[in-house]
């Protein structure tokens, strides 16, 4: 059994890793534990939960920032910013049930630790491009700041930025400077059901190159689209090619309308309102899609147009069940079980077509034998190793979560 | 306007002069190294024109390789390098030094590909930073970032400072438009970061370099996001009674759920200097005026617009006006784009790029206004409202060296008044070598020595830039031999 700290404040936090840095004792740092199953497993005697550090320190509607501690969840924080009219911009999908847990546990700072975005991420950006400023306790156990409260910023190197992404294997974020954005007064979607993948991107791709500000850009193939609970899109198990539109009403039906003109020939295009858009949004953001399965779940990046010949290069190896995002720069992947979850035959198909895929979801023994992180090449992985030891020279935080020399 | 120390330069390095030049022109070709006093001179100083120093020799490479070649010799040796784009740092972050060679990108400017179907464009460097969107405007995208200077700046010199502009309120800045970028180390390796893709695989190492001031390594390449213009946009002026009847109006529209592209602010003596400039129909009566422009078709900006009157009126505004026409439009953007320019020819200033939290403006303009008093000196204010970044324009006459040192004075004074009401002390123009000595009024010396410690990690030796940044004193033993 390993033990389980759950530090309130910034210097018990620090007190605890430069204790473990002083004696070179492995930590398993966590938020809610919502990821836990993605990534390989820590090895480590000790476990330290951000959970208990809570509060949200600044919230400023008018300046679309907020300051929270890690520990808070994202729901909580999405509840204050509804509670202005207002939402983080880029939609972070969660994990959780996707790997077998509740919705709506995860904790913000993990959030920013783990660059979670969603849908919204091809229009808005990322979270690490909406990161204002960082609290954080370095594998020193040193606790430092980077960034600040205010939209420009360009004082020193970024690092709070740059600790985005880590996973928490070279900082322990303890608060987290954001900006937010105003929720739009209307949400439509435009669907067109039954492309196959190819024209389904096409379309995406040309759709995100209009002045029509689409903020979300998803196909979802058929498979998957049967499972879809929201009725609205779910038409008799065709494939979903969907657009989402978020504006005030008046520019909503414009939009529309000339989406409609321009796409016509790809097939009809259906309008569907705000509410029943929001919720399909929403099983977008928990990839409902892929709940329930065992099977290995991957998530691939890469050029939006490629993401097509990504998938067909994949399914000539095994059978495969897909979710594009963002255009088609986002595929997430679902593969049968096999002793590898696919990882060879992926990771071949990605060298030649660039980008790069992560496991997500698959059992802790694959999770130990195979990279969940994409390999990266000689001379990044020079660097990130040059990264982390400057962060945490004795190698306690997060051991191997990302990579296994790592 | 000199009190910015420079640390002493290596005498025998400069000694070693001839041999340098000899090298460098075996590594690249003699022709694409200058040596001789004339050409050097064109680059001995930057936007910062108070502070110059010659450089030992400045190299023109055209590829990668070449810059690769240059550092490779230049690490070997230990020599400092200074990477330039377009020398246009206010901050001074392109300032030679005596005992460095001044690798120039200038060069390396080709478009290498537009993908429009993936809206990336994959660019050398030394490209200009209007020349991007010059090269896809024909189909209707641009380049986001759109700093002033954005005629003669390069894309490099943008990566290295994580440059902004007037419409990053909607669009982001440099950091949030580059998907990749290929950069040579300090020992030579080139190393690929990110790519097309809209995430690059492992740590956010682009986070980092981006607003690296140079100091990681010379960036060659980048994808570049490119986005699809809007249909059109329109700019209005509003003029207010005073600094807090303007704030409260860009807080009651942003808080209302609108986010213009772009809210502008000029204080009175700003809109003066710009109408008497360039015409714009700016209202003179005014202590300030606010440009704030809105995107979308024609329907859609007459409703934001309209909206944004509506939400305004509670604060008053003495005058209102809506551009009429393309030509309009234009005159309005030129003459806030032309404010530096304009100011300039009235008299020398010193221009300051805090931030500030919005809700602060009004204390932080009247403490600005006694600062300058208490010098003497006349104060401009121009303000990125949207995003909190304020450049005050810090008139002084050139000529009198009490005066300039004032305006040192009174900038500094500004700068730690943007830190105190929780802003920082460059939204925008980079630390170089002007802030540099003001860093430990925003972090802490532990804070400074993480990031000392990334520069370390990047640059073993500190030979790229290395007396800028950060305070000269307190560095790691190696780069204060190195400085």
């Amino acid at each position: 059994m390993k033990t389980l700290l759950r530090p309130a404040a910034d210097w018990e936090l620090a007190n605890i890793i430069s204790d473990a840095a002083a004696r070179r004792l492995p930590l398993e740092l966590i938020g809610a534990g919502t990821k836990r199953a993605m990534g390989r497993p820590v090895q480590s005697a000790a476990e330290i939960t951000l959970k208990g550090m809570l509060g949200i320190m600044l919230y400023e509607p008018n300046e679309l920032v907020m300051s929270a501690r890690a520990g808070c969840t994202v729901a909580e924080v999405e509840q204050q910013l509804a509670s202005r009219g207002q939402m983080l911009p880029f939609e972070p999908v969660d994990l959780g049930p996707l790997l077998g847990l509740d919705a709506g546990q995860g904790t913000i700072g993990a959030v920013f630790a783990t660059n979670l975005s969603g849908a919204r991420r091809v229009y808005s950006g990322a979270a690490r491009d909406h990161l204002l400023g960082v609290k954080a306790v370095t594998g020193h156990g040193e606790m430092v700041r980077s960034g600040g409260r205010v939209m420009k910023n360009v004082t020193g190197y970024d690092v709070a930025r740059g600790m985005t992404g880590s996973w928490g294997t070279l900082a322990a974020l303890t608060e987290v400077t954001f900006k937010v954005v105003p929720r739009p007064e209307a949400t439509a979607t435009i669907a067109i059901f039954g492309l196959p993948d190819e024209i389904a991107i096409e379309v995406l791709c040309k759709a995100m190159s209009t002045p029509y500000e689409i903020t979300g850009a998803a196909h979802i193939q058929q498979g998957p689209a049967s499972r879809l609970w929201s009725s609205a899109i779910r038409r008799g198990g065709k494939a979903a090619t969907v657009m989402r539109l978020e504006a005030p009403s008046k520019s909503i039906a414009y939009r529309a309308e000339k989406l409609r003109q321009l796409f016509k020939a790809y097939g009809e295009l259906h309008v569907i309102d705000t509410q029943p858009s929001l919720e399909f949004w929403q099983e977008m953001r928990m990839m409902t899609v892929m709940q329930g399965s065992t099977h290995p779940l991957w998530r691939i990046s890469t050029s939006p147009k490629l993401g097509p010949a990504v998938v067909a290069a994949i399914a000539r190896y095994t059978p495969v069940e897909a979710v594009y995002d963002w255009s088609g720069g986002l595929v997430w992947v679902e593969v049968p079980m096999s002793a590898d979850a696919g990882a060879t035959d992926i990771r071949r198909v990605i060298a030649l077509h660039g980008g790069h895929a992560t496991l997500v979801r698959a059992d802790a023994a694959v999770r130990n034998s195979v990279d969940c992180f994409h390999p990266l090449d000689p001379g990044v992985e020079r660097l990130t190793r040059r990264l982390k030891s400057t962060f945490d020279p004795a190698g306690i935080l997060n051991p191997g979560r990302m990579y296994a020399t790592m | 306007m000199t009190h910015i120390a420079l640390p002493e330069p290596d005498h025998a390095t400069i000694a070693r002069r001839s041999d340098i030049v000899a090298g460098l022109s075996a590594a690249i070709g003699a022709d694409r190294v200058i040596s001789d006093e004339d050409g050097r001179r064109a680059y001995e100083t930057d936007a910062l024109t108070a502070y110059r120093r010659m450089p030992l020799a400045v190299v023109l490479p055209r590829s990668t390789e070449e810059v690769a070649s240059v550092l490779r010799y230049c690490n070997r040796e230990g020599i400092k390098v200074i990477p330039r784009g377009a020398g246009t740092s206010l901050a001074g972050g392109a300032l030679p030094a005596e005992d460095a060679v001044v690798v120039c990108v200038t060069k390396l400017n080709r478009v290498i590909d537009i993908d429009y179907e993936n809206r990336t464009a994959r660019v050398e460097t030394g490209i200009t930073n209007l020349a991007i969107s010059a090269a896809v405007s024909e189909r209707g995208y641009f380049y986001a970032p759109d700093p002033s200077s954005q005629l003669a700046c390069t894309l490099a010199g943008n990566i290295a400072m994580n440059s902004g502009g007037a419409h990053c309120l909607k669009y982001g800045v440099t950091t949030n438009n580059v998907l990749g970028v290929r950069m040579v180390l300090m020992d030579g390796e080139i190393v690929e970061i990110g790519g097309p893709h809209l995430d690059a695989p492992g740590y956010d190492l682009l986070a980092l370099i981006v607003g690296s001031e140079g100091q990681f390594g010379i960036v060659t390449e980048a994808t570049v996001r490119i986005l699809r213009s809007a249909e059109g946009a329109r700019p209005m002026l509003m003029g207010f009674p005073s600094a807090e009847s303007a704030g409260a109006a860009v807080s009651a529209i942003i808080g209302a759920g609108i986010i213009p592209v772009a809210i502008e602010y000029m204080d009175k003596p700003a809109i003066h200097v710009c109408e008497s400039f360039s015409k714009a129909g700016y209202p003179m009566d005014v202590e300030a005026l606010l440009i704030i422009e809105v995107e979308g078709s024609e329907i859609e900006i007459a409703d934001l617009l309209e909206r944004i009157v509506a939400i305004t009126k509670p604060f008053n505004p003495q005058s209102v006006k809506i551009s009429q026409s393309a030509a309009e439009s234009a005159r309005i953007w030129r003459g806030r784009k032309s404010a530096f320019g304009a100011l300039g020819r009235i008299s020398e200033y010193y221009c300051m790029d805090g931030t500030i939290p919005l809700g602060r403006l009004p204390e932080v303009l009247g403490r600005i206004s006694e600062i300058c008093a208490l010098q003497q000196l006349r104060v401009a204010n121009i303000f990125h409202a949207g995003d909190g970044n304020l450049h005050p324009l810090i008139l002084y006459d050139a000529n009198d060296p009490d005066q300039s040192s004032k305006a040192e004075i009174a900038g500094a004074e500004i700068l730690k008044l943007c830190v105190e009401v929780g802003g920082c002390l460059t939204g925008e123009h980079g630390v170089g070598i002007e802030k540099r000595d003001l860093m430990r009024v925003q972090f802490s010396d532990k804070d400074l020595a993480l990031q000392m410690s990334i520069k370390t990690m990047f640059d073993p030796q500190w030979l790229l830039n290395p007396a800028k940044v950060f305070p000269l004193d307190g560095r790691p033993p190696i780069a204060a031999a190195a400085a």
